[in-house]
Formats: structure tokens, C-alpha cells, sequence
């Protein structure tokens, strides 16, 4: 060999980032991978808006009186902090960031079925965004994120039909999102990647996209009704119209709790993954796991009246309702006993992703078990509209979506960039992520039992301890938070090469450069055998 | 020793004491399921770390616990789904007899009325033991009655008369909170419940200015507003009499029927070309505007006074 190569820099291979570095290869990328990171960049600044304004909700909640901001401002941050998060963070995060780099990946791909579609749902999320942003810095909207009539469509003065525009943009993004998904996962598979041997992440992916393309248009209909009727003094849902405002409620939850769905399906996803790798074994009754995930969906779809118990819908109605709710208890107790039952006899690790999974488990647990004193309808009357349903649904979109969600960017953080990040430093966020958590969130069931009501901007004194509380472990959250934002980016600078594989994980996505080649794969990958074989050989880790 | 410590609410009522038990049933489900699942996480990561079982062995999946642990969650949720629907059963039918009060929510403040027509704003004045059953309605957005110390809560929507009704067992003063978001001041919207003995009650009652009853204030209405031109018994009958009407099968104009409810009732005052009993012409002009929902109930509560003998007249 001439001995003069070996001085040379080696050419970094091609990749899906350095083929082609001008704005214009980014803005008009029809490349899944791309697409991605676009969202990637896009959801963490909604992420730390929505942040910004539940650290000064905390704030406000210091004292039992309106001494920080007033009660109209307060209305309109817990409104935009609901609208941020749920519509501009939650519902796209895993989906429309790790279901769009992954799912061609996972699936021997070389991208979705329609990728201009996918581009395109990009562009429709940025600009019911923009809107959202608009009605920000505009004045805002002070109707709470469930827009309940007559209240939004006649009564509230702020940016409503902005923020409801914003919401009804979004939605045909997330409808596009679930159209690409589902076609490519029936069309696009790669030779022997029958359905029980894809990936529990490609199956949650597929439940969620279900929900994705049923759901969302109700809540556009909606939305355009609310609108109607504040415009035009449409008789919809005011009574002094001669509509019903119950009919609002029906409407909306009949999305926005199958949204619920959308927003926690695809983290379960994610666990199943990490599990698997963590613990080098295939996920105990996969497919037991895997058609929970499709349970969960279809009965999702029909709970929705647990949201009503004290609106005077009629008894039977109820009945039904919480009954169907206990129902969907049980496909989601499968999965986490199933989780659990995967570390029998494994070989566990506990890496940063790893750790996210465990804790992933136990808040998911708590949240779905608190769920069961909503959906119980001698308790919910006392405890509806508290701190207690506050509580509950934080345990499952934080500690469930959000933990979920770090946990993904811990794991395939390597695969999108190329990098490892300072797994030391990651623990670390980890555990304050924790705690700080269980901090904010755990008092606030208490004080629901106590009966202190959601969105109170003063509050009488006697709940005064557990909502300081509750502000000191938001602090130490928030601070969680912000440290991955450094980590991760210091890796892409000193961070140690990954390699296609750091964490000898099993799937097509592994088997592919570390960051991929835009076309992904050079050769039509063959499967031939399921997910998560990992074998008995022993494996290094380093 | 739990309300001391500030983590618990009060109970003022035997409802109350119901939904505290299912409270510490449905606990002691979370603590038994959470520490099952935590233990066993822990358990399991530390018996097979890596360093302690260096190689997986392959297990795919049990028939028998996935049934398992399905069918125990299962009968432990369909447990508690009864017990909850049979407390919230239990708690729908309006005991027989019991103090009427009426509730109108509005932006962002709680009317009450007795039916000895004492009004209060912000604060009602109950009897312990005493059954209180409230007609309760919004004058614009939907607002919630709730009592954390009777575990009480219900929506209060406009255009719809909601019917509930609570029994405290203990005197003191109760937090009254608005739970649905109604607005600007929705966290001002509260006041308090002041449980009474039933003489300390009387005593109240006697010592407020009553003004008219419900009942009195709607026959005056009834006068005011000109309702008895058209509808009182001996007048020129362009209207239907309305002795008796309350609760009555209505035939209408164009076929169908309707039971003379309280939403009926409303209908017919502020949309009266909505449903035309039969064999009467849509010549009613709407009251919207000129009556509020405190007269409404008014009217209301008179008609509800008047005898049945239209009964026959509009079978």
C-alpha cells in the first residue's frame, strides 16, 4: 500500500446531510430523511414554546393570588401552552419525526410511498403553525385548547377563528402523514417483511395513522363550524341561536380522544424497540403487543362520551361510555406487562434509551391506572375538570409521549446523525428528567382530590403548599429539558463516530451507514427472518 | 388524620363518604398494580443485567399469561366500572321531597333563589339533612356547580335545565367552585355553600328580605308580559290554556308531539313558532330579550302552580 494514503483524510462517505448542502436541496427535499429533520427542528421550537409558557403558568400558580400576570393573560398562556403542545408538538412528534425517518428504513425502503406528499405535509404543518405563532405574538387566544361553545364561538373576545385556522391547516398535514403511512407500509415492504415480522414500532405506526386519517377530518368539520357561527351567527352550537353546545362537546372529543391515540400509540412504539435492544431478546408476545396497538385505536374511537359524565348526557349514554373506557384499559395493560415480561431471561443494559423505556413504563403505568378513576363514573363527578385529570393526562403525554420521545432521539440520535452523544451527560438529564416530573405532576392529583378546578388563575390558600410543590419540580424538569438541547448538539462537533450499528440493535434501519445514504439502501434488502432476533451469542459492549 | 395534613378534602356529605371509599378501593388498585410492575422491572434488570447474564435465552410468548394478565385486569376494571355506575345510578333520581333551589350561572357569577324567594348571589344557605334540589341553568356560557365537600358536581348549561340535587350531612362552610371554563374571571366564579342547622336555617331565612316567591314572581310575569291575554282560562283563546300544562303531552301543528318539559316550556317562550300546539296559529312574537333566565324559572314555577284541568283539553 503507498504509504502516502494513509495520511490522507478519508472523504466522508455520502449521506442523506453532505450529498448536497444549499437551502434549496433542504426546502424542496423529497427525502423522508430530510423530512425528518425538518420536523425534528420545527417540533422542538413549538416543544419550547409551549415550554415557556408552562413555566410562567407555574410561576403565576406560585401564590394563591393573580399577582403575576392577569387572569386574562393567564387564560390565554394555559390555552396556547394546551394548543402548542398538543397540535404543534405532541400529535406530530414521534410520528412525523422518527415515523418518517424510520418507517422506509425499517421497512427496506427507499422512502415513503408519496414522497412529495410528505414534503408537502411539512409545508401544511409550518404554515397552521405560522398561524399559531401569528395568534402568539397577535394577542392570543383565551379559550382553552377545547375551544368549548358557546363560550369560543360567541362569548370570547381573543383570536379564536386564528387559532382554530391554525389547528384546521395542521390537521390536513397529519391527515397526509397517515395517508403516506399507511400506503407505504402495505405496499412498500421489502421482500420476506411479512406483517408479523415488522417492527412493533411500523405496527403502532400503523394504528396511529388510522386514527390519523378517521379522526382529524371531524375535527376540522368542526373547527369550520365554530367558525361559521362566530362569523355568521350560524345557529350551531348557541343556544341563543338555537343550536346545542353539548353538540361542540360530542364533535370534539370524538377526535380528541382517539388524538390521545395519536399522540401515545407511536411512544409505545418506540418502547417496544428499545426494550427489545436493551434487553437482547424479541418483545414477549409480540403479537399480542402488536394487536393491542390496532384494540387500542378501534376502541378508542368510541369512548369519547367519558369526556361528558357531568354535562347531563343521559345515563345510559354514560354507562356505555365507561364501560368501553374500562375496556381500553386492557390492551394497554398487555403491552406493559408484555414489556416486563421481555426482560425474563435477557441480557439488560441500561443505556440512556433504556432508561427512558423503564420510566416510560412506570409513568405509563400511573397514568393508566389514574385514567380508570376518570373513566369511573361515581369518581369522575368529583374529580372532572380538577388537577386530577391535569395530572393523569400529564403522566401519559409527558411521562409517557415525552419520555418516549427522548427515549427515540437517545436511540437513533447515532443513526440520524452519525454521532454518539456524552452518555454520561444523558443519564444525568435522565434522572432529573425524572424526578422533576414526579415532582410537578404527582402533587396535582392530590390537589384534584382536594378539589382545586383546571385552569384557575387564583386559588383559595389551603392549596397553596402542593402548588410550590408542584412549581419547584417544574423548574427542575424544565432544566431537564434544556439539557439534551446542549448535548446533542456538542455531540455533532466532538461527539465518537457511531458506525451503522452502536447499539447491535436488530432491523433494516441498522444495517445501513450511520448517517444513511440518501437512497438508504444499495441493494433491495431480503428478510428472512422476524424482529428482535437477537441471537444467544454473547454481545461486547463499549 | 389525611385532611389535617392538608391532602384529603372534607366530607360534608354521605355521597361524599361513597365516593371517598371507591377513591381508596381505586388507590389500592394503583399501589397494587404500580408496585407489581415497578418490583418486577426491578427485579427482572437486576437478575439479568448484562454482567450478571452475559446471554439472552429466547423466550417467545405464553398463551396462558398473556390470558392471565388480560382476564385479571379485566374482571378488576368491570369491579370497579359497576361499582362507580352504581353510585352514579343511585345518585341521578331526585329524592321526593327536599328545599327547591334555583341556580342561574353567568359570566362569572353564581344566583341562587329559595323558594321562599330569598335570593343570594355567590353564597346558599342550606339546612343539614336536609335534601336540596336545584334547577339549575346558564344565562350565557356552560359553567359547573361543584362542591369538593359533597364530591358534587354539575355542568350548568345554557338553554338546558339541569336537574341535581345534594344532601349534607355536616354544618360548616364548603367551598362553591365554577369547574368549566366560563371566561376572564372563571376563578373568581366561587363562593360557598353555609350548611346549617335546620332552626339556624329557619332563623336565616326569616332574617332575609324574601321579596316575591318564584312562584308570586311569575304571576306577576305572568300579568306583565301580557301571557294571560292569550293563554289564561277565560280569555279570547288565542293561545292554549295553560292550567295543567306542565309535564303534559303536547300534539303540535304538522304532526308530532312534545312533553311540556322545562326546556319545552323555555322553547315556546323565546322561540314560540318553533312547535305550535295543534289547532292554534303561530301568532306568538318571541320574549327573547325581555325576559332573563331568572324569570323564566319564574314563569316557570308558576305554571308548574296551576291546576290540571286543561289536562282533558290538550290530551
Amino acid at each position: 500500500m503507498n504509504p502516502l494514503t494513509v495520511t490522507a483524510v478519508p472523504k466522508p462517505k455520502r449521506n442523506f446531510w453532505n450529498h448536497d448542502f444549499s437551502v434549496k436541496s433542504w426546502l424542496l427535499t423529497e427525502d423522508h430523511k430530510r423530512i425528518g429533520i425538518l420536523y425534528l427542528l420545527s417540533i422542538t421550537l413549538f416543544f419550547f414554546l409551549g415550554g415557556v409558557m408552562a413555566v410562567l403558568i407555574r410561576l403565576e400558580l406560585l401564590t394563591p393570588a393573580g399577582d403575576l400576570v392577569q387572569a386574562e393573560t393567564y387564560n390565554k398562556l394555559f390555552t396556547m401552552h394546551g394548543v402548542v403542545m398538543v397540535f404543534f408538538f405532541l400529535l406530530p412528534s414521534i410520528p412525523a419525526v422518527f415515523g418518517n425517518f424510520l418507517l422506509p428504513l425499517m421497512l427496506g425502503a427507499r422512502d415513503l410511498a408519496f414522497p412529495k406528499l410528505n414534503l408537502l405535509s411539512w409545508y401544511i404543518y409550518m404554515v397552521g403553525g405560522v398561524f399559531t405563532l401569528f395568534v402568539v405574538f397577535k394577542g392570543g387566544v383565551d379559550t382553552g385548547w377545547t375551544f368549548y361553545t358557546p363560550y369560543s364561538s360567541t362569548y370570547a373576545n381573543s383570536h379564536v377563528i386564528a387559532a382554530a385556522l391554525g389547528i384546521f391547516i395542521t390537521g390536513f398535514s397529519s391527515i397526509l402523514t397517515g395517508v403516506n403511512f399507511i400506503a407505504t407500509i402495505h405496499k412498500m415492504r421489502a421482500p420476506g417483511l411479512t406483517w408479523f415480522r415488522l417492527p412493533l414500532f411500523v405496527w403502532s405506526h400503523y394504528a396511529t395513522s388510522l386514527i390519523m386519517v378517521l379522526g382529524t377530518p371531524v375535527v376540522a368539520i368542526t373547527i369550520v363550524l365554530v367558525a361559521l357561527e362566530r362569523l355568521f351567527r350560524l345557529g350551531v352550537f348557541d343556544p341563543e341561536l338555537g343550536g346545542d353546545p353539548l353538540l361542540f362537546q360530542h364533535l370534539f372529543w370524538f377526535y380528541s380522544h382517539p388524538a390521545v391515540y395519536i399522540m401515545i400509540l407511536p411512544g409505545m412504539g418506540v418502547i417496544s424497540e428499545i426494550i427489545a435492544c436493551f434487553s437482547r431478546k424479541r418483545i414477549f408476545g409480540y403479537r399480542f403487543v402488536a394487536f393491542s396497538s390496532m384494540a387500542i385505536a378501534a376502541l378508542g374511537f368510541l369512548v369519547w362520551g367519558h369526556h361528558m359524565f357531568t354535562t347531563g348526557q343521559s345515563v345510559f349514554a354514560s354507562l356505555v361510555f365507561s364501560l368501553l373506557t374500562f375496556l381500553v384499559a386492557i390492551p394497554s395493560a398487555i403491552k406493559v406487562f408484555n414489556w416486563t415480561a421481555t426482560l425474563y431471561k435477557g441480557s439488560i443494559s441500561f443505556s440512556t434509551p433504556m432508561l427512558y423505556a423503564l420510566g416510560f413504563i412506570g409513568l405509563f403505568a400511573i397514568g393508566g391506572l389514574t385514567g380508570l378513576f376518570l373513566g369511573c363514573l361515581g369518581l369522575d363527578i368529583h374529580v372532572h375538570d380538577t388537577y386530577f385529570i391535569v395530572a393523569h393526562f400529564h403522566y401519559v403525554m409527558v411521562g409517557g409521549m415525552v419520555m418516549a420521545f427522548l427515549g427515540a432521539i437517545h436511540f437513533w440520535w447515532p443513526k440520524m446523525t452519525g454521532f454518539m452523544y456524552s452518555e454520561f451527560l444523558a443519564k444525568i438529564a435522565a434522572a432529573i428528567i425524572f424526578v422533576g416530573f414526579n415532582m410537578t405532576f404527582f402533587p396535582q392529583f392530590v390537589l384534584g382530590y382536594l378539589g382545586m378546578p383546571r385552569r384557575y388563575h387564583v386559588y383559595p390558600e389551603e392549596f397553596q403548599v402542593l402548588n410550590v410543590l408542584s412549581t419547584a419540580g417544574a423548574s427542575i424538569l424544565g432544566f431537564g429539558f434544556l439539557l439534551p438541547a446542549f448535548y446533542l448538539i456538542y455531540s455533532l462537533k466532538a461527539g465518537r463516530r457511531a458506525g451503522p450499528d452502536p447499539w447491535q440493535a436488530k432491523g433494516l434501519e441498522w444495517t445501513v451507514d450511520s448517517p444513511p445514504h440518501p437512497h438508504n439502501f444499495e441493494t433491495v434488502p431480503v428478510v428472512t427472518e422476524g424482529a428482535y432476533e437477537y441471537g444467544p451469542e454473547e454481545v461486547k459492549r463499549g | 388524620m389525611l385532611e389535617k395534613l392538608g391532602i384529603f378534602p372534607e366530607a360534608a356529605s354521605e355521597f361524599a363518604d361513597q365516593v371517598d371509599y371507591l377513591y381508596f378501593f381505586l388507590i389500592g388498585v394503583t399501589i397494587f398494580f404500580v408496585t407489581v410492575i415497578v418490583a418486577a422491572l426491578a427485579y427482572l434488570s437486576v437478575r439479568y443485567r448484562h454482567r450478571r447474564s452475559p446471554v439472552p435465552t429466547p423466550v417467545h410468548g405464553s398463551i396462558l399469561l398473556e390470558l392471565t394478565w388480560s382476564g385479571i385486569p379485566l374482571v378488576i376494571a368491570l369491579f370497579i366500572f359497576g361499582w362507580g355506575a352504581k353510585l352514579y345510578i343511585e345518585h341521578q333520581d331526585m329524592p321526593p321531597d327536599g328545599i327547591e333551589i334555583s341556580v342561574t350561572g353567568k359570566q362569572w357569577m353564581w344566583k341562587l333563589q329559595h323558594p321562599s324567594g330569598q335570593r343570594e348571589i355567590n353564597a346558599l344557605h342550606v339546612p343539614v339533612g336536609v335534601p336540596i334540589l336545584l334547577t339549575m341553568t346558564s344565562e350565557d356560557v356552560i359553567h359547573s356547580f361543584y362542591v369538593p365537600a359533597f364530591r358534587f358536581k354539575r355542568d350548568v348549561v345554557p338553554g338546558v335545565y339541569t336537574r341535581a340535587h345534594f344532601t349534607a350531612d355536616k354544618t360548616g362552610s364548603f367551598h362553591l367552585f365554577c369547574a368549566e371554563y366560563c371566561g376572564t374571571d372563571h376563578s373568581v366564579m366561587i363562593g360557598k355553600v353555609v350548611v346549617m342547622e335546620p332552626s339556624e336555617y329557619e332563623a336565616w331565612l326569616s332574617g332575609q328580605p324574601a321579596g316575591e316567591t318564584p312562584v308570586q314572581a311569575g304571576e306577576r310575569l305572568f300579568t306583565d308580559l301580557r301571557c294571560n291575554t292569550c293563554h289564561a282560562a277565560g280569555s279570547d283563546q288565542k293561545g292554549p290554556d295553560l292550567a295543567g300544562v306542565f309535564g303534559s303531552k303536547r300534539l303540535l301543528v304538522g304532526g308530532g308531539e312534545a312533553i311540556a318539559d322545562e326546556e319545552y316550556i323555555r322553547e315556546s317562550i323565546l322561540r314560540p313558532a318553533r312547535k305550535v300546539v295543534f289547532g292554534y296559529e303561530p301568532l306568538m312574537p318571541t320574549y327573547q330579550g325581555q325576559v332573563n333566565e331568572t324569570q323564566i324559572l319564574s314563569l316557570m314555577a308558576y305554571l308548574k302552580t296551576l291546576g290540571g284541568a286543561a289536562e282533558g283539553a290538550n290530551p
